[in-house]
């Protein structure tokens, strides 16, 4: 590329570098520490900060599906939260029924269904006794919604702040059924009081330690994988609609399929977040799934900087991290300050954290130069009117 | 004037109507093969429009659009007819900015445009051999690692026009090229435009007389939806209504 500064070449030698040791410190140094430290020790990480963590990860997996859909195809969702949700009962479906008769009522069914007094198990349940079609179905279902809605979405050329405000819709609607007791999915207290995973005490240390490695290296496959598309030549077509979706159109492409496709692959990535959060906070509610669990995804994306896979990550975890902080410390504040952030997102840093760090270096050579150019003006003049 | 096995592009009686506002008026037109048609008018004429219906981007009230004597242009979808191959040039750069130019000329070859294709596979050797030769017909050989939003306005032109060429059409159509260019950039389109008319038919819409004297061979006007005059250069110059009602404006805007 043009203009490619010493800056620039170092970076993407440092930035592979720096990705490798991000994805040792997640993968393997944090669980080491958990497991080895000495409790109190600068070098231990508590349960509760790994399996907080653990929560974080499966957030940014969501939020590199969203930056593929947003970021890269320029096509803003503001209904992710409910290929989250889809995933996330999937999956709460599974461990619902991992309870058995262990439940308060010591029946075969589910609290809610004997509370409801539902006789029979419903049939949509049946399956998720299995395992590994519940492994499946995280994916499935919630990229099997995304492909109809978006096939129905982009055929016929709804976009923009159309196709935002559409997501919305689809988030409320999502967010009413879910709700509803005749739906047989908890109602509004969601699907809760998990006991097992294949086998496994959650409760245990151990078990939410495994949770946690299980999603780290989901991350990373899911980070694999969107680099993978991003980079291929079908990633660069969905740049080329981001930046002129008629000259795509008029080269022969069908947009409205590529949309389609990346829609799809990020409810998808979106549904295995919630798959993976579910065991680890041990409770989902349609109030995780509506308008504005939706709308926060986009505040990570946008916060961390969007267009870019890293950023997207760093948005994930660095935003809910000072949630997690300002709401324990300052609980009455955490919306304002969500809100404060996002608009000083969009007004001063439109590339967000990743678009600060990467220009620095920059803008602060720029700054040098600038200074030493006035300096040397300086002297010029004073040469001058000394001569 | 009829439709003839020459034929590359044959509209009759072309209507389209927007709100009662006629924007095609019972349009004729037809071009043969290897031509490069100029097609002027005042605004409002109709031009663009005329474009839309050829590329289906506007479906005709009534009318026949009629793509080398056989294929029925108003039932198709727009990646279709651009298949079908005809290529179209905007008046504005449409470019992707974020891309690099050889990017840009790539994703633009005629080729399997499926998702599956593109993202499983690479360009063909035959494909970076076709954008090797586009840059050096445009001139940009030496900018095909740049990232296309730093290419200057001209610049940008060339390469749009480079990613309709490489799309290989039969008919490339070419919406007001050379409109915001200076004197020798607009040398330049000239040159490039009366090459790639060398080997396909070529539709130029111009406002710039001058531009259009150095290229035309056959001028069309319109006016209102409707032609008025078509012929070559001079005669339709000396036409009377030409005069009347674009070039006495005309004229005295673009002189």
């Amino acid at each position: 590329m043009p203009g490619e500064t010493l800056v620039d070449r170092m970076e993407k030698k440092v930035g592979g570098v720096i990705l490798v040791l991000a994805a040792f410190w997640f993968i393997v140094a944090m669980p080491s520490l958990n497991a080895f430290g000495t409790p109190g020790s600068f070098f231990h990480v508590s349960d509760f900060t790994l399996n907080l963590f653990g929560k974080f990860l499966a957030y940014a997996i969501l939020a590199l599906g969203l930056d593929l859909i947003w970021g890269y195809t320029g096509i803003l969702s503001m209904g992710h939260g409910v290929f989250f949700g889809l995933g996330a009962y999937c999956m709460g479906m599974y461990l619902t029924l991992e309870i058995g008769g262990e439940g308060v009522y010591q029946s075969k069914l589910p609290d809610f269904m004997v509370w409801n007094q539902v006789k029979e198990l419903p049939l949509f349940w049946k399956p998720f006794h299995s395992f590994f079609f519940t492994t499946l179905a995280v994916a499935l279902v919630p990229g099997a919604l995304a492909a109809v809605f978006g096939f129905l979405a982009f055929r016929t050329r709804v976009r923009g702040v159309y196709f935002a405000i559409i997501t919305q819709a689809l988030a409320l609607s999502a967010w009413l059924v879910f709700n509803r007791n005749e739906v047989n999915l908890g109602g509004t207290n969601g699907l809760t009081n998990f006991k097992k995973v294949l086998g496994f005490t959650l409760t245990e240390v151990s078990t939410q330690r495994g949770l946690y490695i299980v999603t780290a290296l989901t991350l990373c496959g899911a980070y694999l994988l969107c680099r993978w598309i991003v980079k291929s030549r079908a990633g660069k077509i969905l740049l080329a609609i981001r930046d002129a979706e008629n000259r795509v159109l008029y080269s022969g492409y069908t947009p409205a399929n590529y949309k389609v496709f990346v829609f799809s692959v990020s409810a998808m990535l979106a549904g295995v977040a919630g798959a993976l959060y579910v065991p680890q906070v041990g409770i989902i509610t349609p109030g995780r799934i509506g308008v504005l669990p939706s709308i926060e995804m986009v505040i990570w994306v946008a916060v961390g900087g969007r267009g870019s896979l890293i950023g997207a990550v760093i948005g994930a975890i660095g935003v809910n991290w000072a949630r997690s902080y300002l709401t324990s410390s300052y609980p009455d504040y955490w919306l304002y300050f969500l809100g404060g952030i996002f608009v000083l997102v969009v007004q001063f840093f439109p590339d967000g954290i990743l678009g600060v760090v990467r220009d620095a270096p920059r803008k602060l050579e720029r700054w040098i130069r600038r200074k030493e150019r006035v300096a040397a003006d300086e002297n010029l003049a004073a040469l001058r009117s000394e001569g | 004037m009829a439709l003839t096995s020459k034929s590359i592009l044959y509209m009759e009686d072309v209507f389209v109507v927007f709100d009662g506002f006629k924007a095609l008026n019972e349009l004729n037109f037809s071009m043969d093969r290897g031509e490069l048609r100029c097609v002027i008018g005042p605004n409002g004429a109709g031009k663009t429009t005329l474009l839309d219906v050829v590329t289906g981007k506007v479906k005709p009230d009534s009318g026949r659009v009629v793509f080398k004597e056989k294929t029925n242009l108003a039932r198709m979808r727009q990646e279709e007819i651009s298949n079908a191959g005809i290529g179209r040039k905007f008046q504005t750069p449409t470019i992707y900015e974020n891309l690099t130019v050889r990017d840009n000329l790539e994703l633009s070859v005629k080729q399997h445009k499926k998702v599956t294709s593109l993202l499983f596979g690479g360009a063909t050797a035959e494909a970076r051999e076709r954008v090797e030769e586009t840059l050096d017909v445009i001139g940009l050989t030496s900018k095909s690692n740049w990232r296309a939003g730093l290419l200057a306005h001209g610049e940008k032109q060339w390469l749009e026009i480079g990613m309709v060429v490489v799309q290989d059409p039969d008919l490339l159509l070419v919406d007001e090229p050379v409109a915001g260019m200076t004197d020798r950039e607009t040398d330049k389109t000239a040159a490039l435009l009366r090459r790639i008319a060398e080997h396909r038919s070529v539709l130029v819409i111009e406002h710039d007389m001058k531009f259009v004297r150095e290229i035309a061979e056959r001028v069309t006007v319109l006016h209102e939806g409707a032609v008025i005059c078509e012929g070559s250069i001079d005669h339709v110059h000396k036409d009377e209504r030409v005069i009347e009602l674009y070039l006495g404006r005309g004229s005295e805007e673009h002189a």
